[in-house]
């Protein structure tokens, strides 16, 4: 993280009032019964905020979670905050509202790829191009669980469910790459499993000025069981995954034997072994990079059937302005150039009569 | 100023009170008690912006006015067409007045399409004033004239002035460094500066908004102000022009106090920004822009400094949605709209019934179904207001019945938002929304107080003791849920679309609960407190008209019309359709009959048979344009002697 983002990480958290004394993760436990399927890897990201938030140290009166509709979206009624459960894929809409008009809120959004990509996919799209400051967690399941089992929007192609009896025929969304090309100041993926990677990723994202979208793989045990196996195994994780961290050569495998490095003819990024000859050519991964480029083709790389090559770590952290910051700013220019509002001298206006007795 | 005012009727057509040689000057002056006219051009030619100046000099010179608008959707329609034809018309007077008038008494016609569009309106006798440069071959056959409609004896029952207005313009700016399409472009100031001549209008306030509006272009700036001058001047000198006429001011209309011209929209945006001020609460709008109510989002992201937060935002559901999310945070949060804007909404709206939190939805109603037409006006929102959302969720609904009334719409709308915690639906429409009126400024101490409190602390004692605090504990008066602001110590809590347990908010699938839940909802609006309907009936009547919204300015004019003609008719309007006032069944079982004129096909009317079991009729017109009185007071006259 560069020096001038930590200043800006500061100055916008500063805005959140912190704690009185220690919190800890019971704290952030709501008295509601957690009703998700048992198994859902649900209860682990939930597990994984919960023991987060006192780390961050924010009154927990000044943190909302905000969701949409889906599993995932009962979330705000688990956690100990302020909360809005709403409806479908507009979460990320009624959170703009509240974040630029509070900015003293630390605000959250929890939403799936059905509510956040499909139904909800204009607002997902137009926060991130705003720069909003909310942190929207996205549970990838790659399938509707509420509904109870129809190809989601992550889907892979040929996908047989109840909606699809002969394969579902939609290609999918990749959330990373979709979020990059939305302009994105900061895109990560983590998965539910790892609560390790899950709480850094986390970390991260709570100190981004701006909106922060964490795709998380999360498992549905009911619908779509072992949908991220390939990531979770130890033994085919080792070989499918690659965990990106900023400054360091892009590596994996066992043995880190494999590598990514750009392909000279097209510009676009590929996976190879590594060797004496072409080890200095290993892309170092850079997340502050200005151009989305890089971190775009990074999110190519994952094969979206096999889930081999897949990234997961922070693609992109840059720092651009904040939506709600400047839109404070701008009340703040306006009173500077016009002096507060009168509203007496505003109803009255310029062309006036009087009518006298 | 004047004692010799007649102010019993609205006759078509100007009626002359006086005339009098001017001191000194060879042509006549005539007092008209008032006087309607209509400047009509292409798309293009400015005549709102004439139109609007006009109303401008007319308001600052102390007459009583309505206007009406009327334009194309389409930003430039193809040039000389009949759907191309942009009207604006002014209806002003020595008295006090409650429409644009039936039917214009002047004519400025740029065009031959202005003219084909707009003489079936004029009563014959009218004064027409055309610019015959446009009237070509070409033109008058692009609009269906096979000759020319200035020479054929067509227009000999009017009084016919030719003014070649674009040479007369081009030959004023000669001395200017312009083009000659560029000098063309101040058609409508020459036109103005005449029409101004002829009404003795102020020009100070016409001089002065020239000089701002083009302060950055000094060329456009003294062209514009010198073909006004040249019209003025062109008045006074010719012989065509051999009259001009005074409309003393409406000094004994008004009560005391200080006036000024507003449209609906501006009102509307002034009463938000009120409303916010008197509950000391931060405004905040997410709007999608969409016409006839984008103006309020301009209006709006004016008034920054008064901590006023505009978001436009990426879609109807996204503004109303951001609205909400303002609403949880603690501003006064609105959402403005038109009717297709509302259907998208509805969602939403049924969440923040559910949430019962405060929030005002603007429907600025135009011609519908679907697209229909977005210029035009219309009141057939009503029933979507009511009705237009999922499950039991009842809304309240007002509306406000003249341009002016859409500021004290405003904060009624806010009042009952904040004091119930509901979103309130808050129907203005096309007509009101840029029709323009004399408003009397109110002193801020006259605004009432919509001060609201905060949850702040626990409201429940559990059995065991323990303070907590519950979301959806009531108000026993209101039945109003706390507002419980995130950043509040202590009150954490979360609230959803999903039904709620009574009292404590978690939720709850349980019937019972749903079944009284439903039913609390529902009582809630439905105990809200309004204002008595006010009857307005002089002769004791037989028969009842009963409008809402902006059908209160023709009904009122048609009204005087019969009772100035002997009738017997009474007249009650509706601000608050949801919930109606508690008098309103016992209003109307006093008549033998009521009468609902309406510009949809019998809304209100569906409503009053529902509730009250009364054989309502309904007058209806769904043309785009708001009633005329000559034609209310024809059919009220029929239900009479019916």
């Amino acid at each position: 993280m560069t020096d001038a983002m930590t200043d800006a990480t500061n100055q916008l958290l500063q805005l959140v009032p912190k704690a009185e004394g220690r919190q800890s993760m019971k704290d952030f436990k709501s008295d509601q019964e957690v009703r998700w399927c048992p198994g859902c890897g649900d209860y682990a990201i939930l597990a994984a905020v919960q023991g987060f938030m006192p780390e961050l140290g924010l009154a927990k009166e000044n943190i909302v979670f905000v969701s949409g509709i889906g599993c995932s979206s009962r979330f705000p009624y688990y956690m100990n905050t302020y909360g809005m459960h709403s409806i479908h894929g507009r979460a990320p809409a009624i959170a703009t509202g509240l974040a630029t008009s509070r900015r003293d809120l630390s605000v959250w959004v929890v939403t799936g790829d059905g509510d956040a990509l499909s139904i909800g996919g204009n607002h997902l799209i137009h926060a991130l191009r705003r720069n909003v400051n909310l942190k929207i967690l996205l549970f990838n399941n790659r399938i509707y669980g509420l509904t109870k089992g129809q190809y989601s929007p992550t889907s892979e192609v040929g996908k047989i469910t109840k909606s699809t009896p002969m394969g579902s025929l939609d290609a999918p969304f990749n959330p990373v790459s979709l979020a990059i090309g939305a302009e994105a100041s900061f895109v990560a993926r983590t998965i539910d499993s790892d609560r390790k990677h899950l709480t850094e990723v986390l970390r991260q994202a709570a100190a981004h000025p701006g909106t922060a979208l964490i795709e998380i793989y999360q498992n549905c045990n009911i619908f779509n069981d072992g949908a991220f196996d390939a990531l979770k195994d130890k033994q085919t994780a080792e070989e499918a995954m690659i965990r990106l961290e900023h400054g360091q050569p892009i590596r994996f495998g066992a043995g880190l034997a494999r590598g990514v490095v750009r392909d000279r003819l097209t510009g676009d990024l590929k996976v190879v072994d590594v060797t004496p000859d072409n080890e200095s050519e290993i892309v170092v991964h850079d997340a502050h990079s200005p151009s989305p480029t890089t971190a775009f083709a990074l999110s190519r790389l994952a094969d979206p059937d096999t889930l081999h090559n897949t990234p997961v770590g922070v693609f992109r952290s840059v720092e651009r302005p904040v939506y709600d910051t400047q839109m404070s700013e701008q009340l703040d220019t306006a009173v500077e150039q016009h002096g507060k509002g009168d509203l007496a001298a505003l109803l009255a206006g310029g062309d006036t009569w009087t009518v006298v007795g | 100023m004047t004692s010799q005012v007649s102010r019993t009727t609205e006759q078509a057509d100007g009626t002359v009170v006086g005339e009098q040689r001017k001191p000194g000057g060879v042509k006549a002056v005539r007092r008209l008690d008032r006087v309607i006219i209509r400047f009509a051009g292409d798309s293009g030619d400015g005549m709102q912006l004439t139109g609007d100046r006009f109303t401008s000099e007319t308001a600052s010179f102390g007459n009583d006015l309505s206007t009406l608008p009327n334009f194309p959707a389409e930003i430039r329609a193809p040039a000389g067409t009949l759907p191309g034809v942009s009207s604006f018309q002014l209806h002003f007077a020595d008295h006090d007045i409650l429409t644009p008038g039936d039917a214009p008494n002047v004519l400025v016609a740029m065009n031959p399409a202005a003219l084909k569009a707009n003489i079936g309106d004029l009563p014959r006798g009218a004064e027409i004033i055309v610019n015959t440069d446009e009237f070509t071959k070409r033109a008058m056959q692009k609009v269906g004239y096979d000759g020319s409609p200035l020479e054929d004896g067509s227009l000999d029952g009017y009084s016919l002035h030719p003014v070649p207005l674009t040479t007369l313009t081009v030959e004023a700016l000669k001395e200017f460094d312009l083009t000659r399409k560029e000098a063309e472009r101040s058609k409508n100031m020459f036109a103005l500066g005449l029409l101004s001549w002829m009404y003795h209008r102020p020009t100070e306030g016409t001089e002065k908004f020239l000089k701002q509006k083009f302060a950055r272009k000094p060329e456009v700036m003294n062209a514009n102000l010198a073909a006004f001058r040249a019209g003025w001047n062109f008045g006074e000198t010719t012989e065509d022009f051999a009259v001009s006429y005074e409309i003393a001011p409406a000094t004994t209309a008004f009560p005391v106090g200080t006036y000024r011209n507003i449209s609906g929209n501006l009102a509307l945006a002034y009463g938000l920004v009120a409303a916010s001020r008197q509950a000391d609460l931060p405004l905040f709008l997410g709007s999608y822009p969409i016409t006839p109510a984008s103006d309020i989002l301009h209006e709006l992201s004016k008034h920054k400094n008064f901590g006023v937060r505009t978001f436009q935002a990426e879609d109807e559901i996204a503004g109303i949605g951001a609205a909400l999310g303002a609403a949880f945070g603690g501003s006064l949060a609105v959402t403005t709209t038109s009717g297709p804007g509302v259907a998208l909404k509805a969602e939403t709206v049924g969440l923040a019934v559910s949430l019962e939190l405060p929030l005002l939805v603007v429907d600025i109603q135009r011609g519908g179904p679907s697209t229909g037409l977005p210029t035009k006006t219309e009141q057939a929102d009503l029933l979507q207001a009511m009705f237009g959302r999922n499950g039991e969720a009842p809304v309240p609904v007002i509306a406000p019945r003249t341009p002016a009334d859409c500021f004290d719409a405003a904060l009624e709308a806010a009042r009952i938002a904040l004091t119930y915690r509901t979103p309130v639906m808050l129907l203005s429409d096309g007509y009101l929304a840029n029709g323009s009126e004399p408003w009397r400024i109110p002193e801020l101490e006259e605004l009432p107080d919509l001060r609201v409190q905060f949850a702040s602390g626990p409201n429940h004692t559990l059995e065991d003791g323990t303070e907590v605090f519950w979301p959806y504990k009531r108000d026993p008066q209101t039945l109003a849920r706390p507002w419980a602001v995130p950043g509040t110590p202590g009150l954490e809590h979360r609230i959803g679309g999903i039904e709620k347990q009574d009292g404590t908010g978690n939720i709850s699938y349980d019937p019972a609960n749903h079944d009284f839940m439903v039913r609390t909802r529902q009582a809630k609006i439905d105990g809200i407190d309004v204002p008595d309907i006010e009857v307005d009936d002089p002769d004791g009547a037989r028969v009842l008209v009963l409008g809402w919204g902006s059908t209160y300015g023709p009904i009122t004019a048609a009204v005087r019309r019969l009772r100035g003609a002997g009738e017997a008719i009474a007249q009650a309007h509706l601000r608050h359709l949801n919930p109606f006032p508690r008098n309103l069944g016992s209003v109307l079982a006093g008549y033998d009959k009521v009468v609902i004129p309406e510009m949809n096909l019998g809304q209100l009317a569906l409503l009053i048979r529902g509730k009250y079991l009364v054989d309502a009729h309904s007058y209806n017109q769904v043309n785009g344009m708001p009633f005329k009185a000559e034609q209310l007071a024809a059919a009220l006259k029929e239900a009479i002697h019916d």
